[in-house]
């Protein structure tokens, strides 16, 4: 697999992306790297521009300016960007949804398939063995056969996890993987997140799970009105942030009564 | 009704039912077959960002919706000559069925694809998929659950205005049961068989949906 990785050089460097919808600037200045084998969790308000931060990092939200690399593509978005391009950007990454977007009319194995066979043309006997594999990994090897609604949320949503690892990406990103799940599924996906961590793939994760967040990052963002209000390590911005508009965010989230 | 009009429809029983296999089901089918991919090309031009290509459907829809089948068929085979494209009976009248089916499934077709949720595209984006690797392996066949009904309800009217072709001298059942009943005046009988006829095709047409639709519904939760 590629996707796990160490080094010093950063997988992903995120310099000035603006993202307006209409006259809505949602994003006003984003800048950040992410080194390789990390882990960088995104934290903030709703309407903060978290989301569309993890969004234009895979072009489904194409940034209005700025600059993305992701390995060796480097894409410029001043500038008109070519599809192939932004093709090759998309194909570093791994995404996860928060509703997870299963492919509804294809059993749990074809829809970890369907990438690695019909868009990266791997063969097909390869692709199921990994899939099986990956499969495994998030704990469903039982449930290849079976469709999505046969699965409760928390499993449709480790499948999601497993569909986005057969890419073989560079990079996973999470977008609030666990805030449409009832309470006690979190876990089990939160578990998954972890060892994947602790394999040393690179991740970005936008996530409400503060405690969670504080485990498995190397780093933190904190995101308010579309910039990078506060980042650094978890023991920082969530142990002792400096400014106070994290620390009443803090406040809210973990004592919210 | 007397004997005479019974044997009158017991002569007329095999004309008509080749009529019907011969005719009436060809241009049926083909013409729906076609209908169906032009329908899908409209259907994504309605929905298309580019301006001229979504204006062109919309223009293509209005104008098949908006004037009488008969006058289409009419168009086609008396109109058309005049500009030197003469056509025989049939293939006349599967170039209008096929334009008028092009024009109500792509409304069908379009709201089918509108159905499906905006995660679909973006999954499939995120996967690597393009335009149209998504739409043939994760659009479509979801949107095909949506669409079967209606699009069913499409076909069965077409079975029964392929009768329209008698106009412009197909020689389908409707036809078929003219010619046998002109010398006799024996309308009810015969105009009675051919009503049957339509009727079992439809009927057959509406188990095959059904078969359809039950495969369709494999993956859904019920």
């Amino acid at each position: 697999m590629t996707g796990p990785a160490d080094g010093s050089e950063p997988l992903l460097s995120v310099r000035g992306v603006r993202k307006s919808f209409g006259d809505l600037q949602v994003l006003r200045d984003i800048s950040f790297d992410v080194p390789a084998g990390t882990v960088t969790t995104v934290i903030g308000p709703s309407g903060s521009g978290k989301t569309t931060v993890l969004r234009t990092l895979n072009a489904l939200d194409r940034a209005d300016a700025g600059v993305i690399r992701v390995g060796d593509v480097t894409v410029d978005f001043a500038e008109p960007v070519d599809r192939a391009v932004l093709a090759r950007l998309r194909a570093q990454s791994g995404m996860v949804f928060q509703a997870h977007n299963l492919f509804p009319h294809r059993t749990v194995l074809e829809n970890v398939i369907e990438g690695p066979v019909i868009v990266q043309k791997r063969p097909e006997a390869d692709a199921i063995a990994e899939a099986k594999e990956l499969l495994a990994q998030v704990g469903l090897a039982e449930k290849a056969d079976q469709y999505p609604y046969q699965l409760s949320g928390g499993q449709q949503q480790r499948v999601g996890i497993a569909r986005a690892l057969a890419l073989r990406p560079q990079l996973m990103l999470f977008d609030e993987p666990t805030s449409a799940l009832d309470p006690e599924l979190v876990g089990d996906v939160l578990r998954v997140i972890k060892e994947l961590a602790a394999q040393g793939w690179t991740m970005v994760i936008v996530t409400h799970e503060i405690r969670f967040a504080q485990q498995v990052a190397d780093q933190v963002l904190f995101i308010e009105g579309g910039v990078v209000l506060e980042s650094g390590p978890p023991a920082q911005v969530l142990g002792k942030p400096e400014q106070a508009r994290t620390r009443q965010f803090l406040r809210r989230i973990l004592d919210p009564i | 009704m007397d004997a005479s009009t019974w044997e009158l429809i017991w002569r007329n029983l095999w004309p008509m039912l080749v009529a019907t296999v011969t005719q009436t089901i060809p241009l049926t089918l083909i013409s729906f077959s076609i209908g169906l991919v032009l329908a899908l090309f409209v259907a994504l031009a309605r929905l298309s960002s580019i301006t001229p290509l979504s204006l062109l459907a919309r223009g293509y829809i209005s104008l098949i919706r908006g004037t009488p089948l008969l006058v289409q068929l009419f168009i086609v085979f008396y109109g058309l000559p005049q500009f030197g494209i003469v056509m025989d009976p049939f293939p006349a009248a599967v170039v209008a069925f096929s334009l008028n089916v092009g024009g109500y499934a792509a409304e069908v077709i379009r709201a089918a694809i509108l159905s499906i949720p905006k995660g679909q595209w973006e999954a499939a984006q995120t996967i690597g998929m393009g335009y149209v690797l998504t739409l043939r392996r994760v659009i479509l066949p979801q949107a095909a659950r949506t669409a079967v009904p209606p699009l069913s309800n499409t076909l069965i009217s077409l079975v029964k205005d392929t009768s329209l072709a008698s106009t412009i001298l197909v020689t389908e059942l409707l036809r078929v049961a003219q010619l046998a009943a002109a010398p006799t005046f024996d309308f009810f009988a015969l105009y009675g068989v051919a009503a049957v006829y339509y009727w079992v095709v439809c009927l057959i047409l509406s188990f095959a949906q059904n078969r359809v639709e039950e495969r369709l519904e494999r993956y859904v939760a019920r």
